[in-house]
């Protein structure tokens, strides 16, 4: 895909990751292990709305008549998964190299939080590529996607808050490969709901 | 047959006072039709206000076993657990129907779509009603932090998004295509929010691991004989909501078409 041309929106998404960690910083230093884990998710969401939420709003309809005409469907929402979820793990690294730096670094277990972020990464650019979408095709988009994306978001965010804890103390959590799994299939199951239900949404 | 024996029925009553204006539904549009044909046909609608009632009665005066500490709380069962079934009843009509209409494009099926749809957040939030007030006086909170409480709250804020998702569309084929679309979604999510996520995790909520439900000390099959019929007579009642909202939107959709 060609969206390299949209070079603004890239810096001015690392813009809004340093600003928003900055504010944190300056209100309170260095936050405790909860804390900075909600507010890690927390970044991670409003990140993800703003990053990916543009890839279908940015496009005007002169060029989504040209794509309609030019590849499939199937392979047009193929490709913007690829794109945003891409574009959402390097986002991701960036924020966390962000908090470290600037809340302090509480992780114990680096390795397996990044792994975590990561598949959290993957998770957030799949569920708000389909529901920018779906938003696109409504009038006021900005705001349905804030009324669609949260509550369909809050249980990865919920699964994703707490299969991090175990990077930050060691707990026993008895649960954590089902949470994974869990994960996982809700990511298939986006997939594959994208795939089939996209052409239908493309028609006209 | 049922339409021979109305007849004759009517004919009957024609015969005996000739001079009465008859109010018949050929007379008149909105006439009420009390004939034992036509109350044939609706035996399910009758069926199920009976069993409510049953429900409602026996629920309150029925001997229960007293299951850990919640008492004479458990009678609960009988008006939570319902609203549940008749919610998902609701949801499913609603995702069959809009696959259906993905497949033909017919208004008509977007219409019980939508109709499922609000029905079925109709009895989410009764269930949720009944859920939190039982909570209120044995956990000790209306809105507690219990996972089962969470996800049901998420479950029927995304139906609550399915629904203002469908306001903000002008164009009928657009917004049945889009709302479609998002209500597959939305039960494609309710599924593991309502159903896995709850059994993973550990919830003071009856039947989880760590509390006891009923099917375990309900050795009489006292609880059974009333929580059974409680099921389906209230997944019938809502089918009746549902039928009678699909007919309203139906006329309201008619009036659109023709203006």
């Amino acid at each position: 895909m060609l969206e390299w041309r949209q070079k603004h929106a890239f810096f001015g998404i690392l813009l809004y990751i340093f600003t928003t960690v900055f504010v944190i910083n300056l209100m309170m230093m260095k936050p405790e292990d909860k804390i900075w884990n909600a507010l890690f998710w927390i970044i991670q969401l409003f990140v993800c709305v703003n990053a990916v939420a543009k890839s279908f709003m940015q496009e005007n309809r002169g060029r989504l008549l040209y794509y309609y005409s030019v590849v499939h469907p199937r392979h047009f929402i193929l490709a913007k998964l690829i794109y945003n979820l891409i574009l959402m793990l390097l986002m991701s690294v960036i924020s966390l190299i962000c908090c470290m730096m600037f809340l302090g670094n509480p992780i114990t277990n680096p390795l397996y939080f990044i792994g975590v972020v990561m598949l959290g990464g993957v998770s957030l650019s799949l569920v708000f590529t389909m529901l920018a979408a779906i938003a696109a095709q409504a009038s006021q988009n900005a705001a349905l996607m804030a009324i669609m994306g949260f509550p369909l978001i809050m249980p990865v965010l919920m699964l994703l808050s707490s299969i991090s804890r175990s990077a930050f103390e060691p707990v026993l959590q008895p649960g954590l490969p089902g949470m994974f799994m869990l994960l996982g299939g809700l990511d298939v199951l986006v997939i594959a709901l994208a795939l089939i239900l996209f052409p239908y949404l493309w028609k006209d | 047959m049922d339409v021979s024996l109305t007849n004759s029925i009517r004919f009957a009553c024609t015969l005996k006072s000739p001079k009465f204006f008859a109010v018949t539904f050929k007379t008149c549009r909105f006439a009420p039709t009390f004939s034992i044909g036509i109350m044939a046909k609706h035996w399910w609608k009758i069926l199920s206000v009976i069993i409510i009632l049953y429900t409602i009665i026996i629920g309150l005066s029925v001997k229960i076993p007293i299951i850990a500490n919640n008492e004479q709380t458990s009678r609960n069962l009988f008006y939570h657990v319902p609203m549940w079934i008749a919610m998902y009843t609701q949801f499913t009509i609603s995702v069959v129907a809009s696959v259906m209409y993905l497949a033909s494009n017919d208004l008509k099926k977007d219409i019980w779509a939508s109709s499922a749809g609000s029905i079925g957040v109709f009895f989410g939030l009764l269930g949720f009603a009944t859920g939190s007030l039982w909570a209120t006086y044995t956990w000790g909170g209306t809105l507690t932090d219990d996972p089962k409480q969470i996800s049901t709250a998420l479950a029927i804020l995304i139906y609550l998004a399915y629904l203002v998702l469908r306001l903000s569309f002008n164009d009928l084929d657009k917004r049945a295509r889009v709302s479609a679309i998002f209500n597959i979604f939305a039960f494609a999510l309710l599924i593991p929010l309502t159903y896995i996520i709850p059994r993973m995790v550990d919830s003071l909520h009856p039947g989880s691991t760590s509390s006891p439900g009923f099917s375990k000390n309900d050795t009489d099959g006292t609880m059974m004989r009333v929580f059974y019929p409680a099921m389906i007579g209230w997944a019938l009642f809502s089918v009746w909501l549902y039928s009678l909202r699909v007919r309203y939107k139906k006329i309201a959709l008619k009036k659109i078409i023709h203006a």
